[in-house]
């Protein structure tokens, strides 16, 4: 057993672990962080699955997936906090609600 | 000059990232370079934020040291985890801002996120509002010290 | 050599799945929102930069070993900015930290001198 192996196992306990804290998650907020966590795991899997295969050009994979959960999760935390996609990020204290 | 400084560090990242060397598909990520630098320039955001060249050499020195703190933390942050009852103490406190600049601010507010057990909730004008997980990381971030490094990398010293 | 190298990413990377773990561990067992966070960028920093670094080790050819360290340093770049979001949007939307600790969170004045208090 190579520590390809085991670290993809690792990384699928973790996820494991992560995803009943999205099914739990008492808030929306705590979803998101799990969902946020999974993605960063999937990146280290994508990228020790490639390894593990022989095959390094999974990185490009993997980069793109590291942008793409990064804008995915700001896209989803702004249509939480101002309830549509339209307008800048910028500050909005005491305008809500 | 800023606009030419991004076309050259658009096409070395690409020439790193291709490995594919015939004459027609460099020429193909030269042309995709100057298109992308092309739409920067008039969306405008190649100015002293977009492209900080003016760090320097000074911001790696301040990776190394941000390395070590990281390391520092998250064994803080892990022993958390193992013993909650002995070492969770969540506090929730502001702290003083000392750069000038919004590059400034936003590389210490991402100093302190990134430093496991301190989070940054939210940036005020010249303050910061910091939960930290341990009454350790709490003095870490009390006690000025990476905000006064982060102020010497900036040269607002 | 050869062996030399398997031994220092078999240390590498299994300090990287301990890491992993405890991030795992400590999303399920911390008790609100805020130290959850704290668990989760665990995983972003050290985990990451372990495990990619065993890779390095691992993977020879250079053009693969600057990939590695282009998604190490996007995910260090990115992975605040989204953490710095969250706990932001949180706190707009009205959440509580639970303080079991000391709170002076009313007295904000003070405090890049605060080290008296320890």
């Amino acid at each position: 057993m190579s520590f390809f192996t085991v670290t993809a196992i690792a990384i699928l306990v973790s996820v494991a672990l992560a995803l009943f804290r999205a099914i739990l998650g008492p808030t929306s907020y705590d979803r998101i962080l799990a969902v946020n966590a999974i993605g960063t795991k999937t990146v280290l899997l994508i990228a020790v699955v490639g390894f593990m295969n022989g095959r390094p050009d999974f990185l490009d994979l993997a980069i793109v997936y590291a942008l793409m959960n990064f804008i995915g999760t700001l896209a989803v935390l702004k249509y939480f906090k101002f309830g549509s996609l339209r307008g800048g990020l910028s500050r909005s204290h005491g305008e809500e609600k | 000059m800023r606009t030419i400084s991004l076309i050259l560090v658009l096409f070395a990242v690409w020439l790193l990232f291709s490995g594919i060397y015939t004459p027609m598909i460099i020429g193909f990520g030269i042309a995709s370079c100057i298109i992308v630098a092309l739409i920067a320039r008039r969306m405008d955001v190649i100015d002293a934020e977009g492209l900080p060249f003016q760090l320097g050499p000074k911001i790696m020195l301040y990776w190394v040291w941000l390395l070590v703190e990281i390391v520092k933390a998250n064994i803080d942050v892990a022993k958390c985890v193992l013993f909650p009852k002995k070492h969770l103490r969540p506090s929730l406190f502001h702290s003083k801002v000392t750069q000038k600049s919004d590059l400034g601010k936003v590389i210490y507010a991402n100093s302190v996120t990134l430093t496991p057990g301190t989070v940054t909730v939210d940036l005020h004008n010249d303050m910061i509002l910091v939960h930290a997980l341990t009454e350790g990381s709490a003095e870490g971030v009390k006690s000025g010290e990476m905000d006064q490094r982060v102020t010497q990398v900036m040269g607002e010293a | 050599m050869e062996l030399l190298l398997d031994i220092a990413t078999w240390i590498l990377m299994m300090s990287g799945c301990f890491f992993l773990l405890i991030t795992g561990i400590g999303l399920l067992r911390f008790p609100d929102i805020y130290t959850r966070i704290h668990a989760g960028g665990m995983a972003d920093t050290l985990a990451t930069f372990l495990i990619f670094a065993g890779l390095a080790l691992q993977s020879g050819s250079t053009l693969v070993t600057v990939k590695l360290v282009f998604i190490v340093a996007f995910i260090f770049v990115t992975s605040p900015t989204a953490t710095y979001a969250l706990a932001q949007a949180t706190f707009v939307a009205g959440l509580k930290p639970r303080l079991d600790g000391f709170d002076n969170s009313k007295a904000p004045k003070n405090d890049s001198n605060a080290k008296d208090e320890a």
